[in-house]
């Protein structure tokens, strides 16, 4: 396995787990609307990241399989959906909230940084195909990060001060 | 010219046709109770309308110490004189018999009379447990459009410096939070471009999401005499439903609700590829613009044609409108504020005039409009989600700055995070963070999204809701505590219109029972609460109107929004006046932007702005290093599909509105009956398609549903755009058996039953435009038909014999091309003497 296949699996790994848990905090925090809303929408990122990988894969050889980026659903998503609805009135998903958007936070800044060193694997062997995807998905990693620091940052002050 | 005209049933009155480059003709429309003739009247009081943020300037009459008319005035630059329906017959609402008189306390579960030391004193020692227990951020206050920008400046200066809470936002989070980001994200800085006097010369007016003959009815009027003038403009107007805009418009195009940033970009994406760019002005005063034509290289019309579900060949004719206009004046209203992707298209339309270079000339403007009447104070005072005077939060110079005007450590102004905006403050309650919300002027039972949410949220037992209102709203009746407030025409003050036309409303009849001015309950709290500055000297100084006014003054000194050079003196008499105002411009300003982007530079602009997608903040580092000169900024969006899609279950989009005849809640309108007659009830709209597909008829009883809940209301069937449903906003129960929400004998009534919980992430603006719905049958109509207005975007389509909406002889408003009126003169003299 050479340098481009390696990155290629770990970001690809790294997307297809960034788009399921964007999902999963969308669901568990259905009552915190913007991020409920804001998380689906920057998973749809996730899930092209993950589907463009694929391809560009397939043109280095390497199969990374299906692209499972797919949102999950069913009966564990309808019993999250009830047990946040229970817990809407209490404060601890406040806490469970800034833990989820760190965890969000970080996950996007691991995939942002094997997209720089795509990027560079890519001025480095001169392969225009693969700097296209890394300039077109790399930003959007970039605003995924600046999503989750804005909302940590914004909440914070309520969700840790208040007794 | 007619001499009197039903204005119930020809709400926009006569014309007076002027052409092209003219001067708006005068028309002075009065109106006065049955019996009372001009010269019966002792008093004309000067003042402007709070029903919408047109800032019609008027007179009220003053008969025996109650008012007994109104009357528009000729001299002003707003209106000349013209009245819309609800200026000219809400203001019997003030004298109506169910006005609070004294307040109220909850007392073993229900709302008592008591006098206003008791209900002070419960507030202040509910604040001062929850400072001590659980510090500032346990205090919200929510506030409206509807009050003075005295009221406001007092209110944030008790919240953010007194308390020290950074929670504290106006219902203008609901109308008006996407013209404002929309601003500060091409501009740096809030701050209207235009001016209504770009009608008189536009060759072209396009109006986004718009209806401005219902919620502007007076500049309509002034947009439909330059159609019957010389040389008239074209109009292109973007709207799903068949308004009377849509009726004269050249160009008409419906979308599919939740698309407008795939249809704009497709009409940017027509002008670059046409070269209808101005390439010399994009180079001087714009940055960004590579990179919008990179974005919508591909958003051909046929794109958009497939998503926005609008023939591609109708957006190359807008485009073409839009290409070729030598005055271009654009419009935007709640069709993109409330609508997804809020402020990602309200910025496209900002876009279209930079890269068309129309800006800042008569004729060339963009009106980023408002909903309400006094909206842009809350938005310069720093009551709706920002800093007094337009100061940037993330700017320490700033906030520094600031805590020199308050005379306290910049560390007491919470500037560590946005200030809160009204949905989040309400999760806060939700969660028990926020423990006492202090309700000031508006009715959030009936005008948030999801009512039986915001309900839950209201009637908690540890959540502390102080009301403060005219009448016991759906809102007052779950409060622990309700303060009668006196309103417009009781009380003095200023506001601003949305042309930043500063009015003065000064005080023409006394208050009822023992109603207090807001000014006076804000500056009671203050007084009781002993705010202090940093010195040990009181925070407020001010101790009335006027000298909150001054104290403001020195708050805008070399903001943008600068009244340094308005005093009440020069308010009173003549015109209204354009911030700024200042030593630079003494007589105001009439547009922004006329030579360079002034309030975009890094070190003076309001925000460093957001992720259009996202909301995510930029920061000064990333602002600096894109746009080190401060000119505007051309940011480009992709289109994102709508949160909520119609599907198997609820296979209609739906959508809320508003009616020409009412106001928000109705708690004002509602009591004018005219305006009441005129619009009774709710009603839902429904093409012909649908209503045919459905077997359902005019005046059918129908059920519209959500995931949320759902309302019933008759069915008008219109020619609203095919797979749209449409309600009014309006109308909610305290009217209604069940008091303030549907119980089991009073079925949904509210639209906001059914509403999603969505907003803009940048502006935070709550979405009311893209909910999915279902449809059905409850009941016949029998040959009954809905209570909806005949005059406007409501009217039948079809052969129905439904009865046209009238006012009779009750609603007969006298016309004059006249500029000389009796007694017109007497207003300044006798104000002070008798209305003390």
């Amino acid at each position: 396995m050479n340098g481009t296949t390696l990155v290629l699996r770990a970001l690809h790994h790294g997307e297809r787990h960034l788009a399921r848990e964007l999902t999963t905090v969308a669901e568990r925090h259905r009552t915190d609307h913007e991020v409920h809303h804001v998380a689906t929408d920057l998973a749809r990122w996730s899930r092209e990241h993950v589907g463009r990988l694929a391809d560009t894969a397939q043109e280095h050889g390497l199969d990374l399989g299906d692209s499972a980026g797919a949102p999950s659903g069913g009966v564990l998503s309808t019993l999250r959906e009830k047990a946040v609805q229970a817990v809407g009135h209490r404060p601890e998903p406040g806490l469970l909230l800034l833990r989820d958007l760190r965890e969000l936070h970080l996950g996007a800044t691991e995939n942002s940084l094997h997209w720089e060193m795509l990027a560079q694997i890519a001025q480095a062997t001169g392969d225009d195909g693969l700097l296209a995807v890394a300039s077109a998905c790399h930003p959007r990693t970039l605003r995924q990060m600046r999503w989750t620091n804005t909302m940590i940052k914004n909440l914070s002050p309520q969700v840790l001060t208040s007794p | 010219m007619d001499a009197s005209v039903d204005r119930i049933a020809r709400p926009w009155g006569s014309r007076t046709p002027y052409g092209r480059h003219e001067p708006w003709p005068v028309r002075v429309d009065t109106y006065l109770d049955a019996g009372v003739e001009p010269e019966q009247v002792r008093r004309w009081v000067q003042t402007a309308s709070v029903l919408h943020s047109d800032g019609d300037a008027m007179d009220i009459a003053v008969v025996d110490g109650r008012m007994a008319g109104v009357r528009g005035r000729a001299d002003d630059r707003v209106n000349r004189g013209r009245l819309g329906p609800k200026d000219l017959f809400g203001w019997q609402a003030n004298a109506s018999p169910d006005r609070l008189t004294r307040p109220l306390v909850r007392r073993d579960g229900r709302l008592v009379e008591c006098d206003w030391g008791t209900a002070m004193e419960r507030i202040v020692a509910r604040s001062r447990e929850l400072l001590d227990e659980r510090g500032p951020g346990s205090i919200g206050f929510y506030t409206t459009g509807q009050l003075f920008l005295e009221e406001y400046y007092t209110l944030t200066v008790l919240a953010r410096a007194g308390i020290g809470t950074n929670h504290l936002d106006g219902n203008t989070r609901l109308c008006t939070s996407t013209a404002a980001e929309a601003l500060k994200e091409s501009f740096g800085c809030d701050g209207q471009p235009g001016s209504y006097d770009d009608i008189d010369h536009a060759d072209v007016i396009a109006l986004f999401g718009h209806n401005i003959a219902e919620t502007q009815p007076v500049q309509w009027m002034r947009i439909l005499d330059r159609l019957e003038g010389g040389d008239p403009p074209r109009l292109v107007c973007v709207d799903p439903r068949p308004t009377p805009v849509a009726r004269e418009a050249t160009v008409h195009l419906a979308p599919r609700g939740g698309t407008n940033v795939a249809l704009l970009n497709a009409l940017l994406h027509e002008i670059i590829r046409t070269d209808r760019v101005d390439h010399d002005y994009v180079a001087t005063h714009t940055v960004g613009f590579e990179e919008l034509a990179s974005r919508v290289k591909e958003c051909t019309p046929e794109w958009a044609a497939g998503i926005c579900d609008v023939p591609a060949a109708r957006i190359g004719e807008a485009a073409e409108l839009l290409g070729t206009a030598d005055g271009l004046l654009s419009t935007v209203l709640q069709g993109v504020y409330q609508s997804h992707q809020a402020t990602a298209a309200a910025v496209q339309i900002n876009n279209l005039h930079l890269i068309r270079g129309m800006l800042g000339r008569p004729g060339a403007g963009v009106l980023q409009m408002n909903g309400q009447p006094t909206a842009q104070n809350t938005r310069e005072c720093g009551a709706d989600g920002d800093l007094p005077g337009f100061r940037n939060w993330q700017n320490d110079s700033h906030v520094a700055d600031l805590a020199r005007v308050w005379n306290v450590d910049p560390k007491t102004i919470p500037h560590y995070a946005p200030p809160t905006h009204a949905m989040q403050m309400f999760r806060y309650a939700e969660q028990g963070s926020v423990r006492m919300l202090w309700i000031s002027g508006t009715n959030p039972a009936v005008s948030l999204p999801e009512l039986s949410r915001i309900r839950s949220i209201l009637a908690q037992d540890r959540l502390f809701v102080v009301v403060q209102d005219l009448f016991l709203t759906e809102t007052a009746q779950l409060a622990d505590v309700v303060l009668p407030a006196a309103t417009w025409g009781e009380k003095t003050g200023t506001f601003t219109n949305a042309d930043r036309t500063v009015h003065l409303s000064d005080k023409a009849v006394e208050p009822p029972g023992e109603a207090r001015p807001d000014l006076d309950i804000f500056l009671d709290y203050a007084a009781r609460m002993g705010f202090r500055d940093k010195d040990g000297g009181p925070l407020v100084t001010w101790h009335d109107p006027e000298s909150a006014f001054e104290a403001w003054k020195r708050c805008s000194a070399g903001r943008p929004c600068d009244y340094t050079g308005l005093t009440y003196d020069r308010l009173r008499g003549g015109s209204g006046i354009q911030w700024p105002c200042n030593e630079q411009a003494p007589d105001g300003t009439e547009r922004l932007y006329t030579d360079t982007i002034s309030w975009a530079h890094p070190d003076v602009c309001e925000s460093y702005g957001k992720d259009l997608v996202t909301g995510a903040s930029d920061d000064a580092v990333e602002y600096r290093s894109l746009n080190p000169d401060g000119k505007a900024m051309i940011k480009a969006a992709a289109y994102l599909p709508p949160h909520e899609a119609p599907d198997h279950d609820h296979p209609f989009q739906l959508t809320t509105g508003r009616t020409i005849y009412h106001f928000h809640t109705r708690t004002k309108t509602a009591r004018a009956p005219q305006l009441n007659e005129a619009a009774p009830d709710v009603w839902v709209e429904a093409s012909a398609t649908d209503a045919a597909g459905l077997g359902l008829d005019e005046g059918d009883l129908v059920e519209v549903t959500t995931p949320r809940g759902a309302l019933r209301g008759r069915l008008r069937v219109t020619g609203i755009r095919p797979g749209l449903l449409f309600v009014p906003f309006h109308y909610g129960y305290w009217d209604t058996e069940a008091g303030h929400g549907p119980d089991g004998d009073t079925p949904g009534r509210a639209a906001n039953e059914t509403t999603v919980t969505d907003w803009d992430p940048a502006s935070k603006q709550p979405l009311f435009k893209t909910a999915a719905a279902a449809l059905r049958l409850v009941e016949r109509g029998g040959g009954r038909s809905a209570p909806a207005p005949t005059t406007a975007a409501s009217a039948p389509s079809g052969a129905h014999a439904v009865p046209a909406t009238t006012g009779g002889p009750s609603a007969l408003v006298r016309q004059s091309a006249d500029a000389h009126r009796d007694g017109r003169e007497d207003a300044r003299p006798s104000r002070q003497e008798d209305a003390g």
